[in-house]
């Protein structure tokens, strides 16, 4: 009877314990997920009121004037994210693919190899690559030098991707293509590539994702503009880098566009990614 | 056929150019760092490293203040965001596996790490900057705000999503026969936890928190915002610092001189270096514990 009643306490001890083992993990995951609330609230709530068509279609105004919008930085956001795009996706379509089809060649593993160390790079490091690769030599900020910087980073996302994608599909595939007589280019970009689009379309929104609200690549590439520009050899303004410089600024007029700016920026993002879900659900060959 | 030939010969060859050109591109990565920085390397060798004057007028540089606030911020953050981490990790790796709230959860990690850095920055400078400006003032010190309290704060929530998402693929490799055997025997979910899974993934956890390091040492925008950017040897937690990363994207646009745009390029050669071997070493350990 003694015996019992000594094992019934020592498991109701281990019983508490678990309890309250599941109590201190759930309290601890719902602390670490409460930021965001109070981002999301913060940037929304603070946010919504700066959002009109006159902030998304005019330029900044001189401080003291009210209104004024931030045409030049999302004009120039798409412009970078566009020019990054151009880079990244072959280079990063076609690493990805190599190392897919040539695993275990000596190229292959070096290739990898350079992926992951790219992938780890520093973001402000790239802008010091970009800005020693391209903006010395050209002698001056442009819209190019920072479209490089994204592109830089948005490669080692691709190609990962990709590679995990095409690794994926069944060998079947390639080899009923083959089989059929078609060549390996054929084989290649009419069977796998498409067979494997959706997963790459996903990689690529969100790497989009990721560099689109990229601020340190460009402070020293694309640097600002308060203009709207399309050329490519002069600097321009991001959605990132004016909630940066706005942010820090002692206005409150340029709060206000720092905060509609954030708002936008996390829109866009929030889209993408969402986008990106669906697409990935709704091509789901394999 | 043989014109077929043909076209995939020059096919591979088109590929094999592409990946040879990222590589490329890494090397030269690496490359302009190391001609960027040589200036300051001729000029002061290794005495940059431990150089505690940063001095842009009497153009003397020295990285020693700016390598401490790096690591100080980033050692802080991690320890701060460790508990958080492996919560949400053994949340969703082995408490809640499947089902609706597990997916919930899950998509609001996503959402978390989603969020730009200067996003993370600008949220921070508007709500946890008074509040650490509060505490100082309550304990007596002159009420900044900014500091490197400040800046290991918001960098640990958002590595938070970070290392969460490694340590829980760790925490999925571990063999379900020992935490079925484990359970077989009678232990409660918390006696699994911290006498199965904790012990065998270990090297894991290490080398996600090793990750997670590199990514808290890169970490820019958001550090920059509320650090105080000054370019003192910190003293305290609530001094106002500058880690590697803020003092270049501070001060990089407006170097005029040579010797001064060489030396922040050899700072951002020596955050290349520290995270590439930090991220070096994590992942052999990753991929030795997925074969």
């Amino acid at each position: 009877m003694k015996l019992a009643t000594t094992i019934s306490a020592h498991t109701r001890r281990r019983y508490l314990y678990d309890v309250l083992f599941r109590v201190l993990i759930f309290s601890l995951c719902a602390l670490a997920i409460l930021p965001l609330f109070f981002i999301f609230g913060f940037i929304f709530s603070k946010g919504a009121s700066a959002l009109d068509l006159e902030f998304l279609i005019s330029l900044p105004k001189s401080i003291g004037e009210p209104g004024g919008g931030v045409l030049n930085a999302i004009t120039g956001s798409v412009l970078l994210v566009a020019l990054a795009s151009l880079m990244a996706l072959p280079l990063g379509v076609a690493s990805g693919t190599y190392l897919s089809e040539y695993r275990g060649s000596k190229l292959s593993q070096v290739l990898g190899q350079a992926v992951e160390v790219l992938n780890g790079v520093p973001s402000i490091v790239i802008g010091l690559v970009a800005y020693e690769l391209v903006v010395r030599p050209m002698g001056g900020f442009s819209a190019l030098s920072g479209g490089i910087a994204l592109g830089l980073m948005m490669i080692p996302v691709i190609a990962r991707s990709t590679e995990e994608t095409l690794r994926m599909l069944p060998p079947s595939l390639k080899e009923a293509s083959l089989a059929l007589g078609a060549s390996y280019s054929a084989t290649l970009l009419r069977v796998i590539l498409p067979a494997g689009l959706s997963g790459i379309i996903t990689g690529v929104l969100v790497s989009l994702a990721r560099v689109a609200g990229e601020t340190a690549p460009l402070l020293f590439t694309a640097f600002g503009n308060p203009f709207v520009n399309w050329d490519l050899s002069k600097p321009v303004s991001s959605l990132p880098s004016l909630i940066f410089n706005y942010a820090v600024s002692p206005y409150e007029d340029w709060h206000r566009l720092a905060w509609g700016s954030a708002c936008v920026l996390l829109l866009g993002i929030l889209g993408l990614n969402m986008l990106s879900r669906w697409l990935s659900r709704k091509w789901r060959w394999y | 056929m043989s014109r077929a030939l043909h076209i995939d010969d020059g096919f591979i060859w088109l590929l094999r150019i592409l990946a040879i050109t990222v590589i490329a591109l890494v090397v030269a990565v690496a490359y302009v760092l190391v001609t960027g920085s040589a200036e300051a390397w001729h000029q002061f060798g290794f005495s940059f490293l431990l150089g505690r004057e940063w001095d842009p007028i009497m153009d003397s540089y020295g990285a020693l203040p700016f390598i401490v606030g790096s690591l100080l911020t980033a050692f802080l953050a991690l320890l701060v965001s460790i508990p958080f981490s492996l919560s949400i990790a053994l949340y969703l790796g082995e408490f809640f596996q499947r089902g609706r709230l597990s997916a919930i959860f899950t998509s609001l990690v996503e959402l978390l790490a989603g969020i730009p850095s200067v996003i993370y920055g600008f949220w921070a400078l508007f709500y946890l900057v008074p509040v650490v400006r509060w505490l100082e003032d309550r304990l007596g010190l002159p009420p900044l705000g900014v500091g490197i309290l400040s800046a290991a704060w918001i960098l640990a929530i958002m590595i938070i999503p970070f290392s969460a998402s490694i340590a829980r693929e760790v925490i999925r490799m571990v063999p379900v026969g020992l935490k079925e055997a484990a359970y077989a025997l009678g232990a409660t979910h918390f006696e699994v936890v911290r006498d199965v899974i904790l012990p065998v993934g270990r090297s894991g956890i290490f080398a996600g928190i090793m990750l997670s390091l590199g990514r808290a040492l890169g970490e820019t925008m958001a550090v920059t915002m509320v650090i105080g950017n000054s370019n003192y040897m910190p003293t305290s937690l609530f001094d106002p610092a500058n880690t590697i990363a803020s003092l270049v994207a501070n001060e990089f646009a407006e170097a005029d001189s040579s010797l001064y745009m060489s030396g922040l390029v050899e700072l951002g050669l020596i955050l290349f270096l520290m995270t590439g071997i930090i991220n070096l070493g994590g992942r052999v350990v990753i991929r030795r514990l997925s074969k």
